[in-house]
């Protein structure tokens, strides 16, 4: 986009054209989808709402451990998609800050919630509610 | 960008444009601003998660997941929200169009989705407490309803300010102000429905699973 310093009778006109465009898309790249957006997300979603409650309630895998990874990670793959098609989240939004806030939440988010469980997990194991039996004998 | 290299001829020309760039910046720092909080609340629904995640087996001899929860409810409550999702992106493309009755129409009809979502979860709740397992029961219940019961106070918040909205709508009709407080609260609500997915998942379901 570099224009020539010495063009005086262009360059009104591209500002103001360049000036109106900056003004359109500022109102736009906010928070907004279109209708084509929201259905393409409300489809996704009722999708992975529907997957998850099936596969508990239907019972169709035998494995309980892979039945807890595919509802966990279909959650993650539907708040994904809450995030594009509802929240319009993008890299470019605000230039950038509200992905940066929200990669920030989420590294904290993950922080609490794995070392909660870890911590926890231990304690758990190792500080089990002990009998006058094992009590007697501890050193 | 271009804007600035045009005047770089006009050195005098050049200060007022910087005044012209930062003026649109209250408008968008509102949506930034909002969006920190929604993070901020994000991580209180983390403790809580986390919390869940380490009391949710502690059932003290008391009722398990399983025995308590209703499924079925639990996904009519699911659909509810996510109806209501979806009639509030109505609402913010109606919005716009600049098409005043059609806004309040599916602001309207949100509301009434989220009201039923509410009913549903209080109709639960003293479902449980009557059957004994109120939050005292054991620690798997206690953060049950602190978890589940705090998204059901951002709802009814988030009820009580869409009814606000569409007082001043009626009012006032679709000015900036009011075109910038629906945009705040499309994006509680759709955060909410993100919490939500995350309850219904981790919570309902995978206490379910055992």
């Amino acid at each position: 986009m570099s224009s020539h310093p010495n063009a005086p009778s262009h360059a009104p006109a591209h500002e103001s054209a360049s000036h109106a465009h900056h003004g359109h898309s500022h109102g736009h790249e906010a928070a907004h989808g279109t209708f084509r957006s929201y259905m393409i997300g409300f489809a996704l979603s009722v999708i992975l709402t529907a997957i998850p409650f099936w596969l508990v309630m239907g019972g169709v895998f035998d494995s309980k451990l892979l039945t807890a990874f595919f509802v966990m990670g279909l959650g993650v793959v539907q708040i994904v998609v809450h995030m594009v098609y509802f929240l319009h989240m993008n890299p470019r939004s605000e230039g950038g800050w509200t992905m940066m806030a929200l990669i920030f939440t989420l590294v904290l988010v993950g922080i609490t919630l794995a070392g909660s469980l870890w911590v926890m997990h231990h304690l758990n194991t190792n500080m089990m509610p002990m009998s006058p039996e094992m009590m007697k004998n501890m050193p | 960008m271009s804007e600035t290299q045009v005047q770089t001829g006009h050195p005098e020309a050049e200060k007022p444009q910087f005044y012209l760039t930062e003026d649109h910046h209250p408008e968008g720092s509102t949506m930034l601003g909002f969006w920190l909080y929604l993070m901020s609340d994000c991580l209180i629904f983390a403790v809580l998660f986390a919390t869940h995640g380490v009391l949710g087996r502690n059932y003290a001899a008391g009722p398990s997941p399983a025995d308590l929860f209703d499924l079925p409810i639990v996904a009519l409550n699911t659909a509810m929200l996510l109806f209501s999702s979806i009639t509030y992106g109505f609402a913010m493309l109606q919005m716009e169009r600049g098409d005043k009755v059609a806004t309040l129409f599916w602001l309207a009809v949100t509301g009434v989705f989220g009201a039923i979502f509410l009913g549903l979860e209080l109709y639960e709740f003293s479902h449980l407490i009557h059957e004994g397992a109120g939050p005292t029961r054991s620690a798997f219940l206690s953060s049950f309803f602190t978890l589940v019961g705090t998204h059901g106070l951002h709802v009814t918040f988030g009820i009580i300010w869409l009814i606000t909205l569409m007082a001043q709508v009626a009012k006032r009709g679709l000015i900036p102000e009011n075109r910038r407080r629906l945009m705040c609260l499309s994006m509680f609500w759709h955060f909410l429905d993100v919490v939500w997915i995350g309850v219904f998942s981790f919570v309902y379901l995978m206490g379910v699973l055992g």
